[in-house]
């Protein structure tokens, strides 16, 4: 399939505007390029897909010249080049927009595009000539705007547009977009895709990197899918289905899964009392309609494509982002929870997805870290009872083979994975019923991954209700008793350990926005 | 292994550098004070002791709670003006014809309503901040700019001139000889020291500093924390405000107070308190007070213009943040 893909990638490629070829990239040793490629016809709007870490935005970010490149050539427009900035490259005629639109909120809609290159007169700004120019610039996007208002005065898509403007203003022949949908609601976005049509009819070509699956096939001409740092497929868009994408973005054959790639035993125990379920939860833009259900002694997975709502479920149970809408019962009682304290209290853990940024305190040591949940337990009038609290950290630290110096270590001298353990027994120390882990192996070496899922069973066997956020399929599917598969925010599918196959699993996913109606009828889904 | 030798290696110089970051300033200290043996006159003398003791207590005590405060990452701009309001409020209440006819009871809440009103200002700020998310520095520049003008409305703008021995013997009162106001100050200082260290409150305080979201997540009440933080840092600027006017034997809201905010910074500054957050000294910043103070009378001593030293006092904050960040790099 992909064979064929790139041939059909060859024979179209008459004379490309952009050719990345073999683009290798390094941090501090590790890859996070390699041999990756990027071809781009003029005119053409080439959909840019990739899980989290796939290597997408680096490889934006060399070809903007953001990062330097290890090897590989670039050629743009049939000339080798090399670009040294960002800035560079838009005068080369690159220009790029981000998901976080940097502009300038303040100033007239007419700064924002001329700025760095306004037109002067007798050393003057020349603004009559400047706003007449930008007004007719918005008019091609079927933008009709008073350009001397305050940009912030504008919705995010109106923004957008201008950025675009700005962008086409400088003679782009390539407009990089980083997700510019996600922050734009169902109306904007196709407003946003009729400006990338137009782009598309004057030979500029568009990079459109979306995690919306649905959005690609929209507007884009071809896809290329990268994976691990390499690019894996190139396709032209109508040819390849959602679930081949899946499958390629995922790495996964539809009917192979090695078994027992994992540190998860297969043993699923009997299922005890209800810990938590979740209906119709609504939060923000990213969750539509979100259900789960957690028993005692179960692993229930949680997974979907990047952007699916999985970590936004997460939180909202939590109390750390309440929900819009929806019902939580956390161990059999209805609840609201306004803050985690609320949720630990009521005996709920939670191991976020990013360490560094929602996990330790760097500063702090081991000790201090894996009691920070429980430390008001440790207090008597006020003063925390170190005795109680070295021993059990010491006892935590022996349990979950914790490598440290000491247990007064700062935590972040500490390697990923033994962070995680740490974070971990910040969790276990507190005796939660309900433990929520959040991409719990993300970023940790092999071993320290086997021996944290060996782990998870292990609490699950006594009784703890796990659930585990994780876009590993092996993960989910050797581990999980129960899996519910997200997609643009919404519940699709919920499948027994027997039914979580890798091709039942995906096949949910490729039912990205599927009309509301459909997603309850879940039996139906998993043998899609 | 060679990976593990590395890593010893950079723990080694990050220790190295963490030991001249956190002593950097009492070797500083310890520096001057050789140096004013040998050279100024008279200096190894109990009433030079007191005289600078005496000038620091102020400053010492308003920054304990500042040290406080920036270890949440965050800073309090009003504590002078908080100072002026406590001064303002101590003499009103025991000139008052109450304070008058009730003396011991006058003076009794002569300390109490001003410490406790320049608290409740403070829980203020800490309420301000965390409810609107307003960014400290904008959040206490509210009630620095507030807080001035409330202590010249209740007082009409008049000088109070006062003689009050019982009141007074917070900032003229001596104990063994020790000013009281020192005898305050150390005992705030050993108070919060050993707060931050052994309390929920004070792991708690470091934790919000250290990193907020994950606080949050662990369960820390970040907010309430924060209020309580500048609760105390108004509690602090209030005491100090008190032994202020007591020193004067006046109290004149346009003066007390004046520039407090920054000394008590620039003291947390060279104490090696970092303004990231997370990390707190407030023994640091009592030795980062004696080293400005003392390098001032120094220079003072030996003839150097007050102007001058001012510079000297710009240069030394200079480099306790420029040690920082070398610091913070390693």
């Amino acid at each position: 399939m992909i064979g064929r893909a790139l041939e059909l990638a060859k024979m179209t490629s008459a004379k490309p505007l952009l050719v990345m070829r073999d683009i290798e990239k390094r941090f501090q040793g590790v890859h996070a390029l390699a041999k990756a490629s990027l071809e781009v016809e003029p005119g053409e709007i080439m959909a840019l897909v990739g899980q989290n870490g796939a290597g997408k935005s680096t490889l934006i970010k060399v070809l903007t010249g953001a990062h330097g490149r290890d090897g590989g050539s670039i050629d743009f427009d049939g000339k080798p080049v090399a670009f040294g900035s960002p800035q560079e490259a838009q005068r080369g005629g690159v220009s790029t927009i981000y998901q976080e639109i940097n502009l300038v909120p303040f100033r007239s809609v007419t700064e924002n595009i001329f700025l760095g290159r306004e037109h002067r007169r007798f050393g003057l700004l020349n603004w009559p000539r400047m706003n007449a120019e930008a007004a007719e610039l918005l008019r091609r996007f079927a933008v009709e705007i008073d350009v001397r208002r305050p940009l912030m005065e504008f919705s995010t898509a109106i923004q957008q547009m201008v950025a675009i403007a700005r962008a086409v203003s400088f003679k782009a022949q390539l407009v990089i977009m980083d997700e510019p949908t996600s922050s734009l609601d169902d109306r904007e976005v196709g407003v946003l895709f009729d400006v990338m049509r137009r782009l598309r009819a004057e030979g500029v070509a568009v990079i459109f990197v979306s995690h919306r699956l649905d959005e690609l096939y929209q507007v884009c001409d071809r896809v290329t899918v990268m994976r691990d740092g390499r690019t894996i497929m190139v396709s032209p868009m109508a040819e390849v289905d959602k679930l081949q994408l899946i499958s390629a973005m995922l790495g996964r054959d539809l009917e192979t899964v090695r078994s027992h790639a994992t540190g998860f035993s297969a043993a699923a125990g009997a299922a005890g009392e209800e810990v938590l379920s979740a209906e119709g939860l609504r939060i923000g833009r990213r969750v539509r309609d979100g259900r789960l259900e957690v028993r005692a002694g179960q692993i229930v997975g949680l997974t979907g494509l990047l952007g699916s709502g999985r970590t936004e479920t997460a939180r909202a149970i939590f109390g750390a982002d309440p929900p819009d809408a929806g019902s939580i019962r956390l161990m059999g009682k209805p609840v609201d929870p306004r803050e985690p304290a609320t949720a630990i209290a009521l005996g709920v853990g939670y191991c976020s997805e990013d360490r560094k940024a929602d996990g330790i305190v760097p500063d702090m040591s081991v000790r201090e870290n894996i009691t920070l949940a429980i430390l008001p337990r440790l207090v008597a009038m006020g003063v925390v009872d170190e005795t109680r609290q070295r021993a059990i950290v010491a006892k935590f630290m022996k349990r979950l083979a914790i490598k440290a110096s000491s247990s007064e270590q700062k935590i972040r001298e500490l390697s990923g994975g033994n962070q995680q353990k740490a974070l971990l027994a910040r969790w276990l120390c507190a005796d939660p019923r309900l433990l929520i882990l959040d991409e719990p192996t993300r970023g940790i070496d092999v071993g320290a991954k086997a021996e944290i899922q060996s782990l998870i069973r292990e609490l699950a066997n006594q009784g703890l209700g796990v659930l585990m956020i994780s876009s590993e399929l092996e993960e989910i599917v050797e581990g999980a008793d129960r899996v519910f598969v997200l997609s643009d925010g919404r519940t699709v599918a919920d499948l027994p350990h027997e039914q979580a196959t890798a091709a039942a699993i995906m096949a949910a996913m490729a039912h990205e926005g599927a009309p509301l109606e459909d997603a309850g009828t879940t039996g139906e889904n998993a043998n899609g | 292994m060679a990976d593990a030798s590395v890593v010893n290696e950079r723990r080694a110089t990050s220790a190295a550098l963490n030991f001249l970051r956190r002593y950097a300033a009492l070797t500083a200290l310890i520096v001057l004070l050789a140096f004013n043996f040998a050279v100024t006159p008279h200096f190894a003398s109990f009433q030079t002791l007191n005289v600078n003791l005496t000038q620091v207590a102020t400053i010492v005590i308003v920054s304990v709670g500042m040290t406080l405060v920036i270890a949440t990452g965050g800073i309090d701009l009003s504590v002078g003006s908080l100072m002026a309001i406590a001064g303002a409020l101590a003499p009103l209440i025991f000139l008052s014809p109450f304070g008058v006819a009730h003396p011991a009871l006058g003076d009794a809440l002569a300390f109490v309503v001003p410490v406790a009103a320049a608290g409740l200002l403070g829980g203020f700020n800490g309420w301000f901040i965390t409810r609107f998310k307003v960014q400290p520095i904008v959040g206490t520049l509210v009630m620095f700019i507030a807080g001035r003008g409330i202590g010249q409305v209740v007082t009409n703008g008049n000088l109070q001139v006062f003689h009050n021995p019982a009141f007074q013997f917070i900032g003229l009162g001596r104990v063994f000889g020790v000013p009281f106001q020192v005898i305050v100050m150390l005992v705030l200082v050993a108070l919060a020291a050993w707060a931050i260290r052994r309390t929920l409150f004070g792991r708690y305080i470091l934790a919000v500093g250290g990193n907020e979201r994950a606080a949050r997540l662990a369960g820390v009440p970040v907010n309430r924390v924060k209020r309580w933080v500048y609760a105390i840092s108004g509690l602090c600027a209030g005491i100090a405000g008190l032994v202020v006017v007591s020193i004067n034997s006046s109290s004149d809201a346009n003066l007390v107070g004046l520039g407090m905010e920054l000394d008590a910074i620039a003291a947390v500054a060279v104490g090696g308190t970092p303004f990231t957050g997370g990390q707190a000294s407030v023994v640091g910043s009592l030795i980062g007070a004696l080293l400005i103070q003392l390098l001032r009378y120094t220079l003072l001593a030996n003839g150097v213009p007050d102007a001058a030293a001012l510079v000297v006092k710009g240069a030394i904050i200079a480099g306790a943040v420029w040690s920082q960040q070398r610091g913070k790099r390693a």
